[in-house]
């Protein structure tokens, strides 16, 4: 496993022989600062040279450092090209098997690239997302090869539970335990289970999911199909964001190829075993990331939970044992089973195990996508990989979670970051956003916003979530519009222990965790807004006439 | 009985071709608002009472999950849209002014379109572009890093020169 960047041990993943390879990063990311124009300018570049037939310019999925893109990697030199402008085309051309061009490599020899663990994004910037041949170059189908000739379904699950890889959707439920629950049901009557994948990356703030979809496609329909061998399903739905639409084009180009290729469809490998994928589109509902409610929304209704149990894995889509797991759970399925559970699970925690993926956003220099072994500390990431607060500002907190999870202030960031931990601050793992805020930021202001997005995410099912979230995000108004009292502010905890307690789903239940935990650690923020009518980051607009009034 | 196209828009093909591809099932609601939506921008009542009869789901339904998800929209859209990002990065960087600079200069709220039809303001839970917030959508194509000059730069070029 390289740790030093994406680019270090690659192998010739076209396999034509060209000696070099620029690596042109196509993700979401680096295509929004004009990474199309770049790859362009260098194709013109290399011909122009006359060096078709030594060199190839190819378009790959995220390199990580999306704050410096465009991104260009030279393929084996471990030599990556931050914000390349299409003018830089012909002095990056000219170099190749020279002396790199000094004035836009990239430092990479930083704590960004040094300290970075990769198993689910070990083929991201490296391979074409849109060819498997590129995917099949990196041991892609290895493991489903080895799953489905080696292994007994109940090998695979046993390699899984070994592995102690837990749902990086959030919750962090033992993913060897939720197979085995599932290949022990009985199918339905009409012989019918169901492996669900969740891409429905609604966390304001996260961007992992949609970074591995974009950059490596191929990697998740394999980690499925291992999940339907295990478990004795034949048929698979993506569940993925409509917002996400270069994902999609991309999931549609991976399951043909690899329906072509005999690696999805009937008969995989020319065994026994059959396995589909379809895909299905969100339509931007925060709550269908809750299983029951995706479940509800692939069978063509609106996105309302309903209470567990019977859970999915007995009773699931269309009343059928189903499997739903998150995306960066599935892409490490493969690497399991290709090396098997011991290996993965000799890195992180005790009870957390492997890496984890992060989208590191906010007031950070380095922003990107990164992934740690998990158990590394909140300075680590922030300060090292991060790079720490630009502008000379100071830092605050970090937010992880997203509306689920909590504010960690300055005097956690020794804590490891694993699953316990994180909800024993009041914060949760969550699907892997990681927002900074520093002192410019007022943290009753951001417990505001996210109150607003739970209440108009709320399905509206159940009472509590519904005027709960309302009522909380409405006395969040008054306190940031300097016209609280004290008296709201305890029937503002009051609320977040009733809504926590009483609501049906996950949406609700954790709704309050941000007002707790910014309360927790900075209520003197809260105070100062209600007593003296003044907001210390001078974010919130006072308005001082009413409380004359009133 | 099969159901009557609304028009003779050609559009409908698209429609009904996925709503064939599952069989007419009525768990391809979702899929066949989805092609709805792409096909003519926005959902329009004839268009939900077509998929309801074609699905033989009862309007009330379709309505429902038509207004439920926030994907769906059941205005037309303007000529030209501009999203402001409003996910937690972009917010913590500034998307609120941003978003208040555009709707006073383009004398829009949130979720309209300018009374010439030219541009839609939106705002969107997160486009994923967290690590070049803020970010704002223009026309499909994503500006990173956004400044208030920048964008009213940017929506001048795109939209104002051709009133």
């Amino acid at each position: 496993m390289s740790s030093e960047g994406s680019v270090e041990g690659a192998a010739d993943p076209g396999g034509d022989g060209k000696t070099h390879s620029l690596n042109v990063c196509v993700a979401a990311g680096c295509l929004s600062s004009g990474s199309e124009k770049v790859k362009v300018a260098l194709e013109d570049a290399v011909k122009s040279h006359g060096l078709e037939h030594e060199c190839k310019v190819k378009g790959v999925g995220c390199l990580g450092l999306c704050s410096k893109g465009p991104l260009v990697s030279v393929e084996k030199e471990n030599v990556v090209y931050q914000d390349v402008e299409p003018g830089d085309a012909a002095e990056i051309v000219e170099s190749l098997g020279k002396e790199a061009v000094t004035r836009l490599k990239c430092d990479m020899e930083s704590p960004f690239f040094t300290r970075q663990t990769k198993i689910v994004l070990e083929n991201c910037g490296i391979i074409d997302p849109e060819r498997i041949e590129d995917y099949l170059a990196a041991d892609g189908y290895e493991a489903l090869s080895k799953a489905l000739t080696q292994l007994t379904p109940h090998d695979v699950v046993d390699q899984i539970s070994k592995s102690g890889l837990r749902g990086r959707g959030g919750a962090g439920y033992p993913t060897g335990l939720k197979w085995s629950t599932i290949a022990k049901s009985v199918p339905d009557s009409t012989g019918r289970k169901f492996v669900i994948c969740n891409a429905d990356e609604g966390d304001p703030g996260a961007f992992m999911d949609r970074s591995v979809l974009e950059s490596d496609p191929f990697r998740v329909l394999e980690g499925m199909a291992i999940a339907g061998y295990a478990t004795g399903a034949s048929q698979g739905y993506i569940y993925v964001r409509a917002e996400y639409p270069l994902a999609v084009k991309r999931l549609r180009t991976a399951i043909r190829q690899a329906e072509k290729s005999g690696y999805l469809g009937a008969n995989i490998l020319d065994t026994t075993f059959s396995f589909r994928i379809d895909i299905r589109l969100g339509a931007g509902a925060f709550v269908c990331g809750e299983e029951t409610a995706l479940i509800a929304s692939i069978e063509g209704k609106r996105g309302t939970p309903r209470p567990r149990p019977p859970y999915p894995a007995e009773h699931g889509l269309w009343g059928a044992p189903t499997l739903i797991n998150n995306v960066e759970t599935y892409a490490n399925v493969p690497a399991i089973i290709r090396h098997g559970g011991e290996w993965f699970a000799s890195r992180g925690t005790e009870k957390s195990k492997g890496t984890k993926v992060f989208a590191l956003a906010g007031r950070v220099r380095n922003t990107g996508l990164i992934e740690v072994p998990i158990g590394i500390t909140l300075r680590e990431v922030v300060f090292d990989i991060g790079g720490g607060v630009p502008d000379g500002k100071k830092f605050k907190a970090v937010q992880t979670g997203g509306p689920s999870g909590g504010c960690i202030p300055a005097e956690h960031l020794d804590m490891p970051v694993d699953y316990e931990t994180l909800s024993r601050v009041g914060s949760m793992m969550g699907s892997g956003g990681m927002i900074v805020a520093d002192e410019t930021s007022c943290m009753v202001d951001v417990a505001k916003f996210f109150m607003e997005f739970c209440m108009s995410e709320s399905c509206g099912k159940c009472i509590p979530c519904r005027v709960g979230t309302a009522q909380m995000y409405d006395l969040l108004c008054k306190i940031t519009s300097g016209q609280a009292s004290m008296q709201d502010l305890d029937l503002l905890i009051e609320l977040c222990d009733m809504v926590k307690s009483t609501s049906l789903c996950g949406l609700g239940q954790s709704a309050p965790n941000p007002v707790l935990s910014t309360l927790r650690y900075f209520r003197s923020e809260y105070e100062e807004h209600i007593l003296n009518k003044r907001c210390p980051a001078g974010v919130c607009k006072m308005s001082n006439e009413v409380v004359h009034n009133g | 009985m099969k159901a009557e196209r609304p028009s003779d828009d050609k559009r409908w093909r698209l429609v009904d071709a996925t709503m064939r591809r599952h069989g007419h099932e009525p768990n391809c609601l979702i899929e066949a608002l989805h092609t709805v939506q792409e096909s003519f921008g926005y959902l329009e009542k004839d268009a939900l009472r077509y998929v309801a009869l074609s699905l033989r789901v009862p309007l009330s339904k379709v309505y429902g999950v038509a207004t439920f998800y926030h994907f769906f929209s059941m205005k037309p859209q303007g000529k030209h849209t501009c999203v402001v990002c409003m996910g937690t990065a972009c917010y913590i960087k500034g998307a609120q002014n941003l978003l208040d600079s555009v709707r006073s200069r383009m004398v829009v709220e949130p979720g309209d379109t300018t009374s010439d039809g030219q541009l839609s303001l939106l705002t969107a839970r997160c486009v994923g572009s967290c690590g070049l917030a803020p970010a704002v959508v223009i026309d499909n194509k994503v500006l990173g890093n956004v400044t208030e000059s920048r964008l009213s730069e940017t929506l001048g070029r795109s939209v104002e020169h051709e009133l």
